[in-house]
């Protein structure tokens, strides 16, 4: 179990949920259990954005694998740019 | 185009204006925080970076509550575009600022309160993620026992403290390495060198090879002869190209590696790479004189033709930098014109790989600072129409303006990174907004909340306070 963490703006299409919780061994995994849970967060995923996992900045790479127990925290952040 | 069409057509970074709010108790403990930012990035939606200025805005803090909102302002002003760190400089002035007021109102020292009170390793951070490995602690103490930090001050002197940060990026990257007939290998990279890149790449696979920097030369090719990359942005280069690079001259040593394995007679695991050379990996191996990378090269069309390697990724890992600045300034009380006497600048570089071009982009992000507290401004009339598109009237810090920038590299390396690097473009120019104006504000007992600090906008500010 993936404990997901949506930024403010990102809640509104997950009924106000700060944190869902979903079932995943990948990133892949999340952002369709998400979409699939709240397709409303779909546009903003596939616009792109950054995950972080237990800490750690992956980016968003669907193949990366995901700690599978229930401690694991990640984070979707803004896609970031930089000047 | 001209100057004036790129000063008028390019984009300048967002304008901004925000709100600060802190809980400070009298021994120097932040309670909490809360920052309003509006920014302005032209006439479409999405232009300025207030997605990377609320992150950014407390991001060197550990503190247990923390509020942020932000309204992107829409105008018929040039589209903004991206400008080293962006939003995070905005942000600095604004929390920084506010934490330099209260250290003074409370006669705390800036830097023990930021010690206190900043990130570490284990802190989560104002956007989420707990930071696992960073360098903000560190370079408080460098600060701290820096020989300008000690150094008294004379009439209409003043000091400023900031701390910066910048996230830093990876990206989708592709890298190719080729071996040469001589024993030297080619580097094929997408990212242009802004700052040092290509040495610093150079000097990692020079050092995963085994080989001297000087048999190692990194190219910045065409677009079409890579796969994807983005540009040099988000002080990615070294951090993304490199880390590609790495492993591009892995896949080559694996497959010279097979080479001598081949031309030994024995299993391409039993060959290790060591020293610009193969050697066998053990006494079971067998006893065969190792064979160098020239060597290799040298036959390689006869052992099953040209080796290369290549490694294509979205490149994660990245790590944040830290940074803190300390400036001395001089303010005229009779015009109003700030002078800068002295500047430290402290960052983490996680592995400093380049040293010199390290210090080069601490160096250019202060003075690239510096210029925006101090001088540059885009000036609008009451048509919209840019008012000063030359450097005539568009002030930059040149040489003789600026004092010697001293640096303290911090090396606190990125586990994300096989050599650690983080990234050091971006952070330098976050801290010089708040600290100058910290700084103006010891020197003058003025306190200016908008940039740039202007000589008459000084004036006006001393004159207030004299009644």
């Amino acid at each position: 179990m993936a404990k997901v963490h949506l930024w403010a703006s990102l809640r509104r299409f997950a009924d106000g949920q700060e944190v869902v919780e979903v079932e995943a061994a990948t990133v892949g995994q999340i952002m369709d259990a998400l979409e699939k849970a709240h397709p409303g967060l779909g546009p903003a995923i596939k616009a792109g954005l950054s995950v972080a996992v237990d800490g750690e900045v992956i980016a968003n790479n669907r193949a990366a694998q995901v700690r599978p127990d229930s401690e694991v925290e990640v984070f979707l952040l803004q896609r970031l740019k930089g000047g | 185009m001209s100057r004036s069409e790129v000063l008028r057509a390019t984009g300048p970074t967002a304008s901004a204006s925000m709100d600060v709010k802190i809980g400070m108790k009298k021994d120097g403990t932040i309670t909490a925080g809360q920052i309003f930012f509006r920014m302005q990035g032209g006439a479409f939606p999405g232009m300025s970076p207030i997605g990377e200025a609320l992150p950014c805005a407390f991001a060197c803090y550990d503190i247990p509550a923390l509020k942020h909102e932000a309204v992107e302002v829409i105008a018929n002003r040039p589209k903004a575009a991206a400008y080293r760190a962006p939003g995070s400089p905005m942000a600095a002035f604004a929390v920084e600022s506010m934490v330099d007021e209260m250290c003074r109102e409370l006669k705390l020292d800036p830097i023990e309160v930021r010690l206190k009170n900043g990130a570490k390793n284990g802190s989560k951070s104002s956007y989420g993620p707990i930071y696992t490995m960073i360098g903000l602690q560190e370079t408080l103490e460098a600060a701290k026992a820096h020989p300008n930090y000690a150094i008294p001050l004379g009439p209409n002197q003043g000091r400023g403290v900031a701390s910066g940060f910048w996230f830093n990026h990876g990206g989708e990257t592709s890298v190719s390495l080729a071996v040469g007939e001589d024993g030297t290998a080619t580097v094929m990279i997408g990212t242009p060198d802004i700052g040092g890149s290509r040495a610093s790449i150079g000097l990692m696979v020079a050092e995963t090879l085994g080989i001297p920097y000087e048999d190692v030369r990194v190219n910045v090719v065409e677009t079409g002869a890579l796969g994807v990359n983005e540009p040099t942005h988000g002080s990615r280069a070294t951090f993304a190209s490199g880390k590609a690079a790495v492993e591009a001259a892995r896949q080559a040593i694996a497959e010279m590696c097979r080479r001598a394995a081949a031309d030994w007679g024995i299993d391409a695991d039993a060959v290790e790479w060591k020293d610009g050379a193969a050697h066998p990996a053990g006494p079971n191996a067998g006893k065969h004189p190792p064979m160098t990378i020239g060597e290799i090269g040298a036959k390689m069309g006869s052992t099953g033709g040209p080796i290369s390697g290549h490694h294509e990724v979205t490149a994660g890992g990245y790590g944040a930098s830290f940074g803190t600045h300390v400036v001395d300034v001089e303010v005229d009380p009779e015009t109003g014109r700030t002078t800068v006497i002295r500047y430290l600048v402290v960052q983490d570089a996680g592995t400093a790989i380049h040293p010199a071009y390290v210090e080069g982009q601490y160096q250019g992000g202060a003075a690239q600072g510096i210029g925006w507290a101090l001088n540059e401004e885009y000036v609008y009339g009451t048509d919209g129409r840019l008012q000063n598109p030359v450097f005539l009237d568009y002030r930059i810090p040149v040489a003789s303006d600026l004092p010697m920038i001293d640096t303290v590299i911090i090396e606190v390396p990125n586990p994300g990174h096989p050599y650690g690097v983080r990234g050091v473009g971006e952070t330098g120019i976050t801290p010089p907004l708040p600290a100058i104006a910290a700084a103006i504000a010891g020197a003058t007992g003025a306190r200016i909340r908008s940039l740039p600090c202007t000589p008459p906008k000084v004036l006006a500010a001393i004159k207030a306070l004299r009644g």
